[in-house]
């Protein structure tokens, strides 16, 4: 809200340095967002009186306007078409200065001399008004400074308000808070309007909902409409609102002064001179003021005329049919009281908010209705010449009663970790208007009608807390006393993870966990566990990932748009799947990997397309960092894969994920260009898996023997699976095995290929002998004949 | 020969192999040197001869004269030997130049991403004070992320967060979290105080993705909860996380009331700017000030929720962003920067 110092200074007379003012706003948790002097850039400008209005020779909408600036007479000329002899207005002559800087300099307009210029509201920095030059009142005296005479040496506070602190909403909250503060009185005048005996109300007033309005006021008067008067119109542009007529404005003038929203019908317009407060009808609608139909259920509240069709939105927005406009000439003024959740809900789903509607639903001050009330027609006989009725009808279900919270000085200091005494508690309190008796453990605390924030023992501390500041507060480092701290097993191995990758020349992404359902059907990402956001704000975002790698290759585009065509990329995050039982999903913690373009050799080597076997030392590198005993790749077609280049990762005989090369149609349906290989793990399960036995066992000091085994076999015998078998037949003697060498010919026949193997054989106790190894060799060879249909290459 | 004519005779053959080492330029220079001095013919061959018409007393002195003329003698070739070596490689290796600014074969490393980097320092950060790390899950029921909380349906509070609800349970019932308080009330549900933890994470807002806003970012958030902590102790905790966050002694802190649901009394935390000291300069828009995050001590209305007696135990709470503090430290000014993962960025950090 915007609060300007002249307004806050009617209340209370704080003279601290506007600084100061800031940072006691500022501790108070009242945050200054802003800091304004709307006349700081205005010098120069004065009062003058229009002496006469001549017509312009030369130009048709010009006139020469000659004046008296209380020093002298000079002439303007001057293009606005409502400036009349003996009319005030502010003159800016050359040498003022006006907002923006721009400074004023005696020129001619079409041959006639111009001595500067006289001024519009706009061109002020008051609003938006440009029509007309800015009439002042008629009582100004020539050569005054405008800025006293507008009210622009003045400082306007933008403060941020907590939903907490509806009082802090208004003018008078905020000087409360710093009367306190600075310690000094806070004076806020009752009002009581002069009413007009002969006009004794006829309206009526019903409430049909009192849950939902436990206090309604009406009260009718006899209005002149018109514009309000500048001081008023100064003020509300300052606080930053439009001046719109005087009766709007004083309901808008109450509002930002006391916090009390309210609301004018005319009563001229609504049938049966009266209210209902009653709920709507399912389906019922009302145009609201700003020409919006809006739709209702049974849970909005609705002020009706006497008829009972609807004429506002209760605390939200008023109808358009019984709004105020020139032709008025009677108000039925509402102030009234609604509960906050029901203000809060109606507001939430019409996605509808305004002054009104933010302020009840954070709470106003029910015993305050009437006095707001009676402020308000006090300053409509002011500026509207109101005739008030002398009865106004204040309809309550019950006096509302203000909470007696028990407060004790030892647990303000427990929590705090201060050593207050009880006089220091009772004098934080009592300036903010809360009620204080008793001492020690036993205070009663009484908080005021307008801290509806105020339930609990707890929320006086924190009054306390704010009102000592917290610089007075101490400074310790607890330690706990049960618990050493650290990091559990599986949050050091994301880590490990993590820097085996970064090791390996991959870069960690952080992608959205947000996806288009089209990205994951293209990827054939599984669909029927996606969960749908219900409210998206865009298709690309509208459901959770199951998978990472459609988001990274998405992140590979992007790079590859920006002209950066090879990158490897890694990202380990959460993925969602809908649960089979339970409410929440399944989150799976996942590890996506993904290499693209070339990989960089050159020139050295030369470089060469990523392929996929990148992927597959990825994945090596991976399960090594993390100790996996055993794992697998088996020849797979996982979704978005090429059908042939891709295998599933197993681990101790549970598929973890997969391998391969992504597909051309994926990737060119997510902007992936080039060669593009990735993997995907269920990083959760990985950590759950069995780890390698970390046993020592003493290398063998004996010499090695190594021999080589070519095989012919169909090209869908993985080698994995021949080094197997070697493995098996041959027991502990087979140090090492590993595949060398692979080619297919014409002369081997389709569907065949050679693969050539290298054995080391060792034992732990001696040097093996020729005849072992041959011996271990022809076991080698006739397992893989036997299981896999080789044949032996010579 | 005697003992003495014999040592006569090695301490010559000494000499001379001296003189023939140091003259040769080649390296069959002390390949014949080597025949000479330590073959067949040489001074020690002779002398082990002579030994054995030596006396037994006399045999080990002379045994050990004939070891030490032999290191010594080898010794000088092959020092002389490394000489000439090193003399002939650099001879020859003009032909075998290498351009080592060409570059390596290309395998590097990569990087951790900017996020992670901060999340781990502050992890340990914490962990230097004796906490624990906590985590709970990103799809959030109501219950953990705002009722638990002390926020209601239709509280004020729900509307200062632009909430992902997804399609699960009743309308409105199951959310991606809007800030890793959960993980507090997940906490206390599944633990007995007391309780020192803190939780970093991914958070979420209803945002559609520009300089300024992130449907993503990432939060920590640090929770204690035992039988007499105080504001006094949040206060300190923060000092001494800040001072080692920013790694600076003189780095001040700013409390000022503030308003959350979860804490009361709730304060806003901020750091006086690390660039200015706090003089003012674009970083802290002016104010020698950066606001960093909340905190407060813990609500008892909390505490009620999850089943812990508020009036024996007391706790503190305080978290922040992550992108938000490494906008601040690196001077980074758009939010999607961290999740556009462009490799100049990436590699950057
Ligand atoms: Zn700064």
């Amino acid at each position: 809200m915007r609060a300007p110092l002249s307004w806050i200074r009617e209340f209370t007379p704080v003279d601290a340095p506007v600084d100061e003012i800031v940072g006691a706003l500022n501790q108070l948790g009242l945050e200054v967002e802003g800091v304004e002097e709307p006349g700081r850039e205005i010098a120069g400008v004065v009062v003058a009186d229009v002496l006469q209005v001549l017509p312009h020779p030369n130009a048709d909408k010009l006139s020469l306007v000659d004046i008296n600036d209380g020093t002298r007479e000079t002439r303007v000329v001057c293009g606005a078409p409502n400036v009349v002899a003996g009319m005030h207005v502010p003159f800016a002559p050359a040498g003022a200065t006006l907002p923006g800087g721009f400074t004023l300099e005696r020129r001619k307009i079409r041959g006639e001399t111009s001595d500067g210029m006289l001024c519009s509201a706009k061109e002020l920095g008051l609003g938006e008004d440009h029509s007309g030059i800015l009439g002042l009142d008629a009582s100004t005296v020539p050569g005054t400074d405008v800025r006293e005479v507008l009210g622009l040496d003045d400082v306007v506070f933008d403060i941020a308000v907590t939903p907490n602190r509806p009082d802090a909403m208004c003018i008078v909250g905020v000087a409360r808070e710093l009367a306190a503060h600075f310690g000094v009185p806070l004076s806020v005048p009752g009002a009581e309007p002069a009413r007009d005996a002969a006009y004794a109300s006829d309206i009526s007033v019903t409430i049909e909902s009192p849950d939902r309005c436990p206090r309604y006021l009406g009260w009718s008067a006899r209005v002149a409409m018109g514009p309000s008067p500048a001081w008023m119109q100064q003020r509300l542009v300052k606080a930053g609102m439009r001046p719109i007529s005087n009766v709007v404005d004083v309901t808008n003038y109450v509002l930002l002064e006391r916090n009390q929203p309210l609301h004018a019908f005319d009563l001229g317009r609504l049938p049966g001179r009266g209210v209902i407060v009653r709920l709507a009808k399912a389906k019922e609608s009302i145009t609201t003021l700003d020409g919006v139909a809006r739709s209702l259920t049974n849970e909005d509240l609705l002020i009706c005329d006497a008829k009972s069709k609807p004429q506002a939105i209760a605390g939200i927005m008023g109808g358009s049919d019984s709004e105020v406009d020139e032709t008025t000439t009677e108000i039925l003024l509402e102030a009234a009281y609604f509960e906050r959740m029901g203000i809060a809900r109606s507001s939430k789903r019409l996605k509808l908010r305004s002054e009104a509607s933010a302020r009840f639903e954070r709470g106003i001050d029910p015993d305050a209705v009437a006095s707001h009330a009676a402020r308000a027609m006090a300053l409509l006989v002011e500026v509207a010449g109101a005739g008030v009725d002398s009865t106004p009808i204040d309809e309550h279900v019950a006096p509302f009663t203000r909470p007696h919270i028990s407060l004790r000085t030892s647990k303000v200091n427990r929590l705090l970790g201060t050593e207050l005494t009880d006089t220091d508690v009772l004098a934080a309190l009592s300036p903010l208007g809360i009620d204080v008796e008793g001492s020690g453990d036993a205070i009663v605390a009484t908080p005021p009608s307008f801290r509806p924030d105020l339930e609990r023992e707890v929320d006086l501390v924190e009054e306390v807390a704010r009102r000592v500041g917290f610089a007075s507060i101490g400074r310790t480092v607890p330690k706990p006393q049960d618990q050493i701290g650290g990091l559990t097993g599986a949050q050091q191995e994301r880590r490990v993870a993590a820097d085996a990758l970064v090791g390996a020349g991959f870069f960690e992404a952080v992608t959205l966990p947000l996806v288009g359902p089209s990205d994951l059907e293209r990827f054939g990402a599984p669909t029927d566990r996606v969960i749908a956001v219900a409210n998206p704000l865009r298709a690309e975002d509208s459901a959770l990932r199951t998978q990472i790698l459609p988001g990274l290759l998405r992140a590979v585009a992007t790079n590859q748009a920006r002209g950066l065509a090879d990158v490897s990329l890694f990202e380990i995050g959460r993925v969602f799947l809908a649960a089979k039982k339970g409410l929440l999903p399944d989150e799976k913690l996942h590890l996506a990997g993904v290499v693209a373009g070339s990989i960089h050799r050159s020139p050295i080597e030369g470089d060469r397309p990523a392929d996929v076997y990148d992927a597959v030392d990825a994945v090596r590198v991976l399960l090594d960092a993390l100790e996996i005993a055993d794992h697998a790749l088996v020849p797979g077609s996982p979704p978005g894969m090429h059908p042939t280049r891709a295998a599933m990762v197993r681990v101790g005989g549970t598929e973890v994920g997969s391998v391969g090369q992504m597909s051309a149609r994926v990737c060119e349906s997510l902007g992936v260009t080039g060669s593009t290989v990735a993997f995907e793990l269920d990083l959760g399960a990985l950590l759950d898996a069995p780890r390698r036995d970390r046993a020592f066992v003493t290398p063998s000091p004996y010499p090695p023997a190594t021999i080589d085994l070519a095989f012919v076999v169909a090209v869908v015998v993985p080698a994995a699976s021949i080094e197997s078998t070697l493995r098996a037949a041959s027991g502990e003697m087979l140090e090492d095995v590993h595949c060398f060498d692979e080619f297919t010919s014409d002369a081997l026949g389709d569907g065949r290929r050679s693969l050539a193997f290298r054995l080391r054989y060792r034992a732990a106790d001696r040097t093996l002998k020729d005849a072992e190894v041959a011996a271990l060799r022809q076991v080698g060879i006739d397992a893989v004949i036997k299981t896999h249909g080789a044949e032996l290459r010579a | 020969m005697n003992l003495a004519e014999a040592q006569s005779a090695l301490d010559a053959g000494l000499l001379e192999a001296r003189s023939a080492v140091e003259t040769a330029t080649l390296i069959d220079d002390l390949e014949e040197a080597s025949r000479q001095f330590l073959g067949k013919r040489s001074p020690a061959s002779a002398a082990n001869e002579a030994i054995k018409g030596l006396s037994a007393e006399e045999r080990p002195a002379a045994g050990q004269a004939v070891g030490a003329y032999r290191a010594a003698v080898t010794e000088l070739i092959d020092a002389r030997r490394g000489v000439l070596q090193g003399v002939a490689e650099a001879a020859g290796a003009e032909g075998e130049r290498l351009d080592l600014t060409l570059g390596g074969h290309g395998r590097m490393r990569g990087h951790l991403h900017l996020i992670t980097q901060i999340q781990r320092e502050l992890e340990d950060i914490f962990v230097g004070l004796g906490y624990r790390v906590a985590e709970g899950p990103e799809v959030e029921d109501d219950w953990h992320n705002f009722e638990a909380l002390n926020i209601p349906p239709a509280h004020p509070a729900r509307s200062m967060q632009d909430t992902i609800y997804v399609q699960l349970g009743n309308e409105e019932q199951v959310l991606l979290r809007t800030h890793t308080s959960p993980v507090q009330i997940r906490t206390m549900e599944t633990h007995e105080p007391p309780i020192y933890v803190v939780a970093p994470g991914r958070t979420y807002r209803n945002e559609t993705l520009d300089a300024r806003h992130s449907p993503v970012f990432h939060q920590i958030e640090c929770l204690a909860v035992d039988r007499n902590l105080t504001m006094a102790d949040l206060f300190g905790t923060i000092e001494a996380f800040v001072r080692q966050l920013f790694n600076n002694d003189s780095v001040r802190t700013r409390f000022r009331s503030d308003f959350f649901p979860y804490t009361e009394p709730s304060a806003e935390l901020a750091v006086s700017c690390v660039f200015c000291h706090g003089n003012g300069c674009r970083v802290c828009s002016h104010t020698g000030w950066i606001e960093l995050g909340g905190c407060g001590m813990v609500d008892p209305n909390v505490f009620v929720a999850v089943g812990y007696d508020p009036e024996e135990w007391q706790g503190f709470a305080f978290g922040f962003g992550l992108e938000r503090l490494a906008m601040i430290r690196y001077g980074i000014d758009e939010i999607r920067t961290f999740v556009e993962n462009d490799v100049r960025f990436l590699a950057r950090y």
